[in-house]
C-alpha cells in the first residue's frame, strides 16, 4: 500500500496537513465555487431592479423576493400586504412533498416490477411494450382533463399525474438495465452452480441496479414537474397550487419563491434517493454523485 | 448431474464428431460454425486449441462447458453426455466475467456459497487461494479496482474453489500485455503442477499453446474442424528456455505453416501489391 500513500500525499494541497482538515477546505471550496455565479447573477439582478430597468410588477428585486421568502416560511404579519400565504410554507411544502412521495412510491413499485418482468420475458414484452410506447409520449398536461374526470378535482387526480410522470422513466430504465446485463455474467453464474430461481435476485437485480437508480432519479425529477401540473387541478394546498394562486394575485415574488423552494426540496429528495442506494452501489466505478 | 465413476482408459473429455450450426433468428439461413470436430482430453492433460480467427475454437469450448448444445455429434465428460453448465467444468472467460457488485473475496467464495455449503468448509480454502493467486490484502476490493491480470487470477481462483475436474479456459490471457501474459503462463503451469487436471486451453498464440500444452490441436477455418494434432514431448515442469529449443521451434514451424495455410485459404489480406 506504499503506492496509495504516495498518491494521497501528492493530492494534499499542503502535504503534512491532516487529511480531514483538507477535506473540509475542499468542501468549502466546492460550495464557494457553486455560489459564485448565482451571487453574480443576484447582484446584477438587484442592480437592474434598483436602477429601474426591471418593472417591479414583472420582476421584483431579489431583496423583495427574499422578504417574501422569509414571510412565507417564517410568517411575519408585519410585512406589507400580509396575506393568507404568510407562514404557510410548512403546510404547503409538507402537502406537496407527501404527494410526490406517495405518487413516486407507487411509480417505483409499478415501474420496477413491470420493468423487471419485461426485461426478462421477451414474450410478455412483445405483448405489452407496444401499448406502453404509444402511451408514453402523451404529455402529462394532456392527461389533466381525463384525470380530473376520473378522480375528481383534488388529491387523487394529482397523485395520478405524479405517478404517470415518474412511472415511464423508471420502467424504461429498469427494462434497459435488465437487458444489458452481460450474458457472460449469467453464464459464469450458471457455471458456478446457480439455479434458475437464484439467477434473478443474485445476478440480474444487482447488475441492473445502476440503471434502475438512474431511472429512479429521472422519475423523481418528473414527479416534481407533474406535481405542479397536478396541483393546478384545484387542490387548494401545496406549493404548485400556491404558484397558481399567486399568479392570479399577480404576486410574481411569491411565484419565484415557490419555484425556488420546489427546486430546493426536489434537490434534497434526489440526494436522499442517491444516498439510500449508496451502499448497494458502492461497487460501481461510476457511482452517481 | 455428472456421475463420478469414470471407466478406466476413457479420456476425461471426449468430443465426438461435433457439428454446430447457428440459425439466424427469423430466417432459414444457418451458419455452420463447426463441422465434424473430434478431440479428447486426458484426466491430467492440458490440451491447447489453436486456429485462425473465427474458426470456432470458442464454440468448441462453449459446447463442452454446456453453454451451447451440439447440433450433431456428442460431447462426453467421464463418459456422460454434457447437458448444461456446472461447477465440474470450470470456465475462465477472456473478459473474466467477475461479478462487479461483489468484492474479490465474495467473488471467490461465490460457488460454494451459492450451493449452500457451510462456511467452515470453504473459508480456509478461500484464504489459501487468495494466497496462491497473490492477492492478499485485496479481499475487500471490488473488481473495477483491479488490473486485468489480477482480475484473471480472481477468475481462476473463483473456478478452482469448486474443485473442477475439467478446466476450460477461453483465451484467458488474450487481453493481457505480453509481460503479464508470460508471468501468468508460468504461474498457471506452476499451480497446475501441484494439482494436475484436464484442461482445454483456447488460444491464438502458438508459443503459448506449445509452452502450456501436452497436446495441441490446430483447427481449420470456418466451418471449423480439426486439421492437425501434435503431441508436445517436452518434460514437465516446463521452463522458459524450452521456448527457444530446437524441438520447440520445429513444432512451432509446423503449426505456423498449418495455420498460415488456413488463413490464406480463407482469403486473407494481400501481401503483394
Amino acid at each position: 500500500m506504499q503506492v496509495d500513500h504516495g498518491v494521497k500525499e501528492a493530492a494534499l494541497a499542503t502535504p503534512g496537513q491532516p487529511a480531514f482538515l483538507d477535506s473540509i477546505l475542499l468542501r468549502v471550496g466546492l460550495v464557494l465555487r457553486a455560489l459564485a455565479l448565482p451571487t453574480v447573477f443576484i447582484l446584477v439582478w438587484q442592480l437592474a431592479a434598483v436602477s429601474g430597468y426591471l418593472p417591479p410588477r414583472m420582476m421584483p428585486s431579489p431583496v423583495k423576493v427574499a422578504e417574501t421568502a422569509f414571510d412565507f416560511v417564517l410568517g411575519n404579519s408585519n410585512s406589507p400586504g400580509a396575506y393568507a400565504f404568510s407562514g404557510s410554507f410548512a403546510k404547503h411544502a409538507w402537502v406537496s412533498t407527501l404527494r410526490v412521495a406517495q405518487g413516486f412510491s407507487l411509480a417505483v413499485l409499478a415501474g420496477v416490477t413491470l420493468g423487471l418482468v419485461l426485461g426478462i420475458s421477451r414474450t410478455i414484452e412483445r405483448f405489452v411494450d407496444p401499448i406502453l410506447q404509444v402511451i408514453r409520449p402523451i404529455p402529462i398536461t394532456a392527461w389533466l382533463p381525463l384525470s380530473i374526470m376520473w378522480f375528481g378535482l383534488g388529491h387523487r387526480a394529482t397523485l395520478f399525474l405524479i405517478f404517470l410522470g415518474a412511472f415511464f422513466p423508471i420502467l424504461i430504465n429498469t427494462v434497459t438495465g435488465v437487458k444489458i446485463v452481460d450474458r457472460r455474467l449469467i453464464e459464469a453464474a450458471e457455471m458456478l452452480g446457480t439455479r434458475r430461481g437464484q439467477l434473478f435476485y443474485r445476478i440480474l437485480l444487482p447488475a441492473a441496479l445502476p440503471s434502475i437508480l438512474a431511472g429512479l432519479r429521472i422519475g423523481l425529477g418528473f414527479a416534481w414537474v407533474c406535481l405542479v401540473v397536478g396541483e393546478m387541478t384545484g387542490v387548494g394546498t401545496g406549493l404548485g397550487s400556491a404558484i397558481a394562486d399567486a399568479r392570479e394575485l399577480f404576486r410574481v415574488d411569491l411565484i419565484i419563491v415557490c419555484m425556488l423552494l420546489i427546486g430546493l426540496i426536489g434537490y434534497t429528495s434526489d440526494r436522499l434517493v442517491v444516498y439510500s442506494l449508496r451502499r448497494a452501489l458502492r461497487w460501481s466505478p461510476t457511482l452517481f454523485r | 448431474m455428472m456421475q463420478h465413476n469414470p471407466i478406466p482408459n476413457t479420456p476425461k473429455v471426449e468430443v465426438r464428431r461435433l457439428s454446430k450450426m447457428f440459425a439466424e433468428p427469423g430466417s432459414v439461413k444457418h451458419t455452420v460454425a463447426l463441422s465434424d470436430v473430434s478431440l479428447t482430453i486426458g484426466p491430467q492433460e492440458i490440451v491447447c486449441l489453436l486456429g485462425p480467427s473465427g474458426c470456432g475454437k470458442s464454440t468448441v469450448l462453449r459446447v463442452v462447458a454446456g453453454f451451447e448444445q451440439a447440433s450433431d455429434g456428442s460431447v462426453l465428460v467421464d463418459g456422460q453426455v454434457v447437458t448444461g453448465p456446472g461447477p465440474d467444468r470450470g470456465v475462465v472467460f477472456q473478459e473474466q466475467a467477475l461479478f462487479p457488485w461483489l468484492s474479490i473475496y465474495q467473488n471467490i467464495i461465490y460457488g460454494p456459497k451459492i450451493r449452500n455449503q457451510p462456511r467452515e468448509t470453504y473459508e480456509a480454502l478461500a484464504d489459501q487461494f487468495i494466497g496462491i493467486v497473490g492477492l492478499r490484502g485485496f479481499e475487500q476490493h471490488f473488481p473495477h479496482e483491479l488490473s486485468g491480470g489480477m482480475k484473471q487470477r480472481v477468475a481462476i481462483a473463483r473456478v478452482l474453489m469448486n474443485s473442477p475436474e475439467v478446466l476450460l479456459m477461453d483465451e484467458p490471457f488474450g487481453a493481457l500485455d505480453a509481460q503479464t501474459r508470460s508471468t501468468m503462463q508460468e504461474w498457471l503451469l506452476a499451480f497446475w503442477q501441484t494439482s494436475p487436471r484436464a484442461a482445454l486451453f483456447i488460444t491464438h498464440d502458438v508459443d503459448e499453446a506449445i509452452f502450456l500444452g501436452d497436446r495441441v490441436y490446430v483447427m481449420t477455418a470456418r466451418p471449423g474442424s480439426i486439421k492437425l494434432e501434435r503431441t508436445v514431448n517436452l518434460p514437465r515442469p516446463r521452463t522458459l528456455d524450452m521456448l527457444t529449443s530446437h524441438y520447440f521451434m520445429d513444432i512451432k514451424r509446423e503449426i505456423l505453416n498449418s495455420i498460415r495455410a488456413e488463413t490464406n485459404a480463407a482469403g486473407a489480406l494481400p501481401l503483394v501489391f
